[in-house]
């Protein structure tokens, strides 16, 4: 990509402000506070995937010396069964109080039914075993399909049949149903001279962050509640905490410490409200971390889901009408990912004719939360992967098929928003050009069949409320204060903006993520939001500051503002014939003051991402073991701010699809118990699982930000299920319609086993 | 409570005393009772590498160590990685190639990768792939962290050969 000369700091790649921190050891994350008089909290989880709990009895494990506290379901303040808003989501608040500590039925294995605080970890672990709980165990339902039918095992008595926002009458598992409906589907299917129609299943997956969720809280005397956690969003939690233990929000300071990873996986409480009320109630510090099985067992999962997609095209391949059946995983509660993922199924396409309809189906299963694009990936591995069987059928090439049908500006998405300028086609033909592409590959290899596939995938971008906060030292650096979680590189895309506005090298800003009481509301860091949303609050707090600047350096030179010009970080200005001339450096001693500048922000006008991969792979025909060959990834960002950082967003994207592809899912038996929860068992890809990815960045500037971002995070896994699908099934002449695509799954569709 | 063990052992190249519980792990001992946090606990079985330290003259996930088992040992963490001359040429080459994201896999992979180039200086993208399978990062595809090490191998050897 030519280098952009438009820009001095943007696209440029400084070293990140956080790094040596965490090259070091020195980055304090969440489980790495510690206080000297601090109790530690552990949670007693449900050992049944569906349970009456009749009786807890605390007798026993209250009387261990080192135990200080125990809680269960009633210490919670009692919630109403009412929808409120939370953020940027509404959620039933009895659901998220009985997701903390089950009240009368456990509805998964690993449900959060009691908590204690001790002195010592193991000692707090000791008395868990010490608490009685009497469990009426109840048949569970771990199958959407199975949760469906009649006479399924119910999990909410409360939950009444509600298509299309209808209420039924009697109680069962389907929490919603929505449909999306444009033009004649019947006269689309009509006008096709090929139909594709096919049934698709994806397994219930983790995002697999490495650091587990932790929380550390302290309750002072005057009411205070400060928790220190790892989080995608100081706020959310904040919102969170507030309405579970019913206080109010200015009563809770939430910290974030430095966070390991999230992909949506840290957006929604679990043992955060549990460490503060125990706090509360020993008035100590009180920290806890889960396990590793404890993640597994009892924190959002991404749902697994069942997809038909039917799909047709007429002999030139343009898609006439196209229908999509999408039922999701909601787990314990309802709320999945259903709705994303039946707005992103087509986005891709211009399509006239199509149907979409989607199910949130509970089951007993932890309750689903976000990862990364969540829902598009298993909407757009169904839909990609029929499209590659209209072009076999059609002996189209994937990706002519695709310039045929691509979306672009002034198509209408399926959801109804008209797309602005996008660079869904500008992606489709850069994997044209790509030199993988012109590549041919061989068709075997030592016995190895090998096989290319090709996907795209789409993801909205969110924007939302972000607050930045920037300090002029009068040595002319700036402290700026972000309220989003720095994930993945965040600190130093947004302080870039900031220096490009104002003219300074990365290195003169030195960002820090604020705790709730220092910086203004931001949302969490998710939607691919930060880069865009925080950005535009740093930009326009970069402005003001630039402003005042300007302010100083006409008053240091009795002129007026609007005299003052600014070039490259140098105030100018003419007087008297003579040209002046100040540094920012010096502007910022003239102030003879801090500067400051604060910004909250909600832009609109995120930037739609597009992305189209093309995957190698070759199958080993005695083992059923796929083995990625060559990958390439291609993604419009927009802008890329920090290209290293955006290229990582797609490399992390892309392996985390691989794994889905191809190797992770929940394994349960049949009393609903996950037989795999560890990282043993479920198998993450390792360095030696993956090839070299290749990252093209497509830039499509998004006509919503000032420099054109878009957001990058999420779209990267959207397209890898079905280009690996799509390229295994080329491969062993298969189609390939279950996730994951494991060895014996592989054997069997080639008929081995 | 289980009564405490004393032992004494060398972290980083000083001595160190401490007290621990039999069944407390190293990594519990570095991080709770010595409060060298820069070792990560992600799964606490030796599946996710995020606690690797050097015990001796080979790494472990120090999740499978008792603390015990460091009588007389030498120890090195993250911590001891830097010097006061700076970043270790492995530390610096990570930033450079934005070879971290969240970052809670980095010491593990840092203390990892310093070890496999003192036994081989030369290796070969596929010797580190599959040095470095025991480490698990979730956030950058591995990508950046193989050419930050193929990189560092080739600065410190370069070094060494300026100094040789």
């Amino acid at each position: 990509m030519a280098e952009n000369k438009e820009f001095k700091v943007i696209g440029t790649r400084p070293i990140r402000h956080d790094g040596i921190d965490k090259v070091t050891g020195r980055a304090a994350y969440g489980a790495d506070i510690h206080f000297p008089d601090m109790l530690h909290g552990k949670v007693l989880r449900s050992p049944y995937a569906h349970a009456r709990i009749k009786s807890i009895d605390i007798s026993k494990a209250s009387s261990h010396p080192a135990v200080k506290c125990i809680i269960t379901s009633d210490d919670l303040p009692l919630v109403e069964d009412t929808i409120t808003e939370l953020g940027e989501t509404v959620i039933n608040l009895k659901y998220l109080s009985d997701n903390i500590l089950a009240s009368d039925k456990a509805l998964y294995k690993g449900h959060p039914v009691a908590a204690v605080a001790a002195t010592d970890p193991y000692l707090a672990e000791e008395a868990l075993n010490m608490i009685e709980v009497d469990y009426e165990i109840l048949e569970p339902v771990l199958d959407v399909r199975q949760a469906m039918e009649p006479g399924a095992p119910v999990l909410h008595e409360s939950l009444k049949k509600e298509s299309m926002g209808k209420e039924g009458d009697h109680s069962q598992n389907v929490a919603s149903h929505s449909q999306r409906k444009n033009g004649d589907l019947e006269a689309g299917f009509a006008a096709a001279d090929v139909i594709v129609e096919r049934d698709f299943s994806t397994a219930t997956i983790h995002q697999g962050y490495i650091e587990t969720h932790n929380a550390t809280a302290q309750y002072n005397e005057d009411g205070e509640l400060t928790v220190w956690c790892s989080t995608q969003g100081a706020f959310g939690v904040r919102d969170q905490l507030s309405k579970i233990l019913k206080m109010p929000v200015s009563k809770i300071k939430v910290v974030p410490m430095e966070i390991g990873g999230g992909f949506g996986g840290k957006v929604q409480v679990y043992i955060k409200p549990i460490a503060a009320l125990l706090a509360m109630k020993t008035r100590k510090p009180v920290k806890m971390t889960m396990t590793r099985t404890e993640v597994f067992e009892g924190t959002g999962p991404a749902p697994g889901s069942y997809i038909r997609v039917k799909l047709g095209a007429d002999n030139t391949g343009k898609i006439t009408a196209a229908e999509a059946h999408l039922v999701f995983e909601a787990g314990a509660y309802p709320g999945s990912a259903v709705g994303a993922g039946s707005l992103c199924i087509f986005a891709p396409y211009k399509i006239d004719n199509l149907q979409i309809d989607g199910y949130d189906v509970v089951l007993n299963k932890p309750k689903s939360s976000g990862y990364r694009a969540p829902g598009a990936p298993n909407a757009c591995f169904a839909s990609e992967c029929v499209i590659d069987e209209i072009c076999q059928k059609l002996n189209m090439d994937p990706i002519e098929f695709r310039l045929i049908n691509g979306a672009k500006e002034g198509d209408r998405r399926c959801d109804g928003p008209i797309y602005p300028k996008i660079g869904y086609l500008e992606t489709v033909e850069a994997a044209q050009q790509h030199h993988h592409y012109a590549e041919s590959i061989d068709q075997t290899s030592n016995g190895k069949l090998r096989g290319r596939g090709v996907a795209s995938g789409f993801w909205m971008n969110g924007g939302g409320r972000s607050s930045v906060t920037i300090n002029v030292n009068s040595d002319g650096r700036i402290n700026l204060i972000e309220g989003s979680t720095d994930i993945g590189g965040t600190r130093a895309s947004i302080a870039m903006q900031a220096a490009e506005v104002l003219g300074l090298p990365a290195e003169d800003i030195m960002p820090a993520v604020g705790d709730t009481d220092s910086v203004g509301y931001t949302g969490v860091t998710g939607g691919s939001r930060t880069t865009f949303a925080t950005g535009i609050a740093a930009i326009n707090a970069a402005e003001d500051i630039r402003a005042q600047m300007i302010g100083v350096a006409a008053n240091h030179w009795e002129l007026r503002p609007s005299d003052v010009k600014f070039k490259d970080g140098t105030f100018l200005a003419q007087k008297n014939g003579e040209a002046l001339q100040m540094t920012f450096k010096e502007v910022a001693a003239a102030a003879g003051g801090p500067l400051v500048g604060a910004v909250t922000a909600s832009p609109g006008g995120a930037g739609n991402g597009f992305a189209t991969h093309i995957v190698d792979l070759e199958v080993d025909s005695e083992t059923g073991k796929v083995d990625i060959l060559r990958y390439t990834a291609i993604q419009d960002v927009g802008r890329a701010i920090h290209p290293s950082y955006a290229e990582g967003q797609v490399e992390g994207g892309v392996a985390q699809g691989v794994g889905w592809a191809l190797s992770e899912g929940y394994l349960y038996n049949d009393e609903g118990h996950m037989t795999n929860a560890s990282f043993l068992d479920y198998r993450m890809p390792t360095s030696y699982d993956l090839p070299s990815i290749e990252t093209v960045l497509v830039e499509v500037p998004n006509p919503g930000h000032p420099y054109g971002v878009r957001g990058a995070g999420e779209v990267p896994l959207v397209p890898p299920l079905a280009a690996i699908a799509n390229a295994v099934s080329r491969a062993i002449g298969v189609r390939m319609t279950e996730l994951p695509m494991s060895p014996d799954r592989v054997l069997e569709a080639m008929g081995s086993i | 409570m289980p009564k405490k063990t004393h032992v004494q052992t060398e972290i980083n190249g000083e001595g160190v005393e401490f007290l621990c519980e039999p069944r407390q792990s190293l990594l519990e001992v570095l991080r709770d009772e010595l409060h060298l946090t820069g070792a990560k606990e992600g799964c606490n079985n030796g599946n996710c590498g995020a606690c690797t330290v050097r015990l001796g003259d080979r790494i472990v996930n120090s999740c499978l160590v008792l603390g015990v088992e460091a009588e007389g040992q030498k120890i090195e963490t993250i911590e001891g990685i830097a010097t006061s001359e700076g970043l270790h040429p492995i530390q610096q080459k990570f930033l450079e190639h934005a070879a971290l994201q969240c970052g809670i896999c980095t010491p593990g992979f840092i203390v990892s990768s310093k070890a496999l180039l003192e036994q081989n200086p030369t290796p070969s993208e596929e010797d580190i792939r599959f040095w470095l399978a025991g480490n698990l990062c979730r956030c950058t595809g591995y990508h950046k962290i193989v050419e930050a090490v193929v990189d560092a191998a080739k600065s410190m050897n370069a070094e060494v050969a300026d100094n040789g």
